[in-house]
């Protein structure tokens, strides 16, 4: 490099590089305030090296730090906190019947909002944000229940399921009428038309009177000789005008075709019984239970 | 100070920066590749059957990843509504890895077994039938199309160049076993669940017929996403945090 060189113009020394022949560069320094920032910033990873997790060592482990930071560890904690601030209520919950929960006033506006909060989540995708439900789902608002409509009868619906594949769940199926070849097309037809007549639905009034036969000797075991259902093997009312499926006759003939056979996943895995008992209180409040 | 090699050369001052820049990465990323608790020890994973791969496969097809993520943080909201934050573990047969980063719809890391089979039917179908407020486009063409299996042993072939154990057995029946896992109660779906323990074998998409559909392979994988490791047994406090 050539003797320092100062621009006559600035008083500022030059780089010493020249470009096209006249072109010179000054050689201005950092600026204070910015070089004075990296330095603080390396100062700042050696405190945070010591304090936080940061080298690895040759073990396959890495140090730890003075504070022994983990994220996986403060989660933890933090939903261990919020369970110990729940926690009497949470008790209380475990502790109480639940037809008690349902007249205990102090419990009763955690338990419905924190059942509300987990029905959201977990229950409005098939039943409905409200529970209203939709074709093949059922409403929970309504008076209909397929396996009962009591306290104790939807807790056991949400601990297990219902054809879940769990081993407790409620797994009790529909005969496939018509991809089994049980019955013929014809008859399944004239089945179809008795079972909207218990409803006063039928078209054709003939067909109906020819379903009444096909009925009592297929269906009367499980939905009971006035169709009324039975919730012990989850056979629905066919007596009202409630359907889950449809009400035309081309749905019931469906229905009795494939056997239909909805799917709840069983929650007791997911779910926590305390929640359970919230989420129970909470599908009974909604509407119709028994 | 003599700057003019990387002033004088583009190429010099290039490789420069390349070098400078590469320093950042090689000091944060490098180290992972060598702590052991990188990726947690945990029981139960396994390579994807081969249907459950040929839904993953249209998962990435269909770009479900612009709007879904497949990753738990370990934030408290999301353990409470999500379940047990997700592991290194759990994505170390992804390849590639589906954890996203964009939740337009929610998390699906553990969406297995949370809803019915009937339920992913009518919600890929048309999902506002199921759920009203979804702005989830429908994709009723998934049961209408066969499922294209024909190339599956290639598929797991690569799967292992990049590492996913796949042994020979399993290559040499990829294709047989994409039919035995919608054959439930045969010999075929009885060896296949034991080259992968925990596959569900049915009629995911409740259609007949003996051919998967693409929807059958789509709901087989939705349904075992995070249903492989019992967080049961999983001990968090254990060696494995970190």
């Amino acid at each position: 490099m050539a003797e320092k060189e100062i621009d006559s113009v600035t008083g500022v020394e030059t780089t010493g590089h020249v470009w096209d022949g006249d072109l010179k560069e000054l050689n201005k320094p950092l600026p204070k305030w910015w070089l004075y920032t990296i330095y603080a910033t390396i100062v700042w990873a050696i405190g945070y090296w010591i304090l936080y997790p940061a080298w690895p060592l040759p073990d396959g482990g890495y140090t730890k730090g003075i504070w022994d930071y983990s994220q996986r560890a403060v989660v933890t904690q933090e939903v261990a906190d919020a369970k110990a601030a729940q926690a009497t209520y949470f008790k209380k919950i475990e502790e109480t019947q639940l037809e008690d929960i349902l007249k205990n006033e102090e419990l009763l506006p955690f338990v419905m909002a924190g059942g509300a909060a987990v029905f959201g989540d977990n229950c409005g995708p098939c039943h409905g944000k409200g529970g209203a439900g939709s074709v093949g789902y059922p409403n929970l608002n309504d008076d209909d229940w397929l396996w009962g409509g009591t306290l104790e009868a939807i807790e056991y619906s949400i601990t297990n399921g219902i054809r879940s594949g769990h081993p407790e769940a409620r797994d009790m199926a529909m005969p496939r009428f018509g991809l089994d070849g049980l019955l013929k097309p014809q008859e399944i037809a004239d089945t179809a038309q008795y079972v909207l007549s218990l409803s006063g639905g039928a078209t054709d009034e003939a067909a109906a009177g020819r379903g009444k036969q096909l009925f009592a000797d297929n269906c009367v075991a499980c939905h009971g000789e006035d169709g009324k259902g039975n919730p012990a093997v989850g056979a629905p009312n066919l007596a009202d005008s409630i359907w889950l499926y449809g009400s035309r006759l081309a749905d019931v003939e469906r229905s009795i075709v494939t056997g239909r056979g909805g799917v709840m996943p069983s929650w007791g895995g997911r779910l926590d019984p305390v929640t359970i008992k919230m989420l129970t209180a909470y599908v009974h409040s909604l509407g119709g239970g028994q | 100070m003599k700057h003019d090699i990387f002033e004088k050369r583009p190429m010099v001052l290039l490789i420069g920066i390349l070098m400078v820049v590469s320093i950042g990465g090689l000091v944060e990323i490098a180290p992972l590749f060598f702590l052991s608790s990188t990726i947690e020890k945990v029981q139960g994973m396994r390579p994807y059957s081969p249907l459950e791969l040929a839904g993953r496969d249209i998962y990435i097809r269909e770009g479900c990843y612009n709007c879904h993520s497949q990753m738990i943080r370990s934030l408290r909201d999301e353990v409470e509504r999500y379940g047990h934050y997700s592991l290194a573990a759990e994505s170390m047969y992804d390849h590639p890895f589906q954890w996203g980063s964009k939740r337009t719809g929610p998390d699906l890391a553990r969406v297995g077994g949370k809803y019915s089979d009937a339920w992913h039917v009518d919600h890929m179908r048309r999902p506002r039938d199921v759920v009203p407020e979804s702005v989830m486009p429908g994709y009723p063409f998934l049961e209408k199309r066969k499922l294209d299996y024909s190339d599956m042993d290639k598929r797991l072939q690569a799967l292992r160049i990049a590492g996913v154990p796949y042994t020979d057995e399993m290559i040499a029946s990829a294709k047989a076993d994409v039919v035995a896992q919608v054959s439930p109660d045969t010999d075929e779906s009885k060896a296949l669940l034991e080259r992968y323990p925990k596959a569900q074998v049915r009629k995911f998409d409740g259609a007949g017929g003996d051919q998967p559909s693409e929807l059958d392979a789509m709901i087989a994988y939705l349904q075992m996403l995070g249903t492989l490791v019992d967080f049961t047994k999983f001990d968090a406090a254990g060696p494995n945090l970190r």
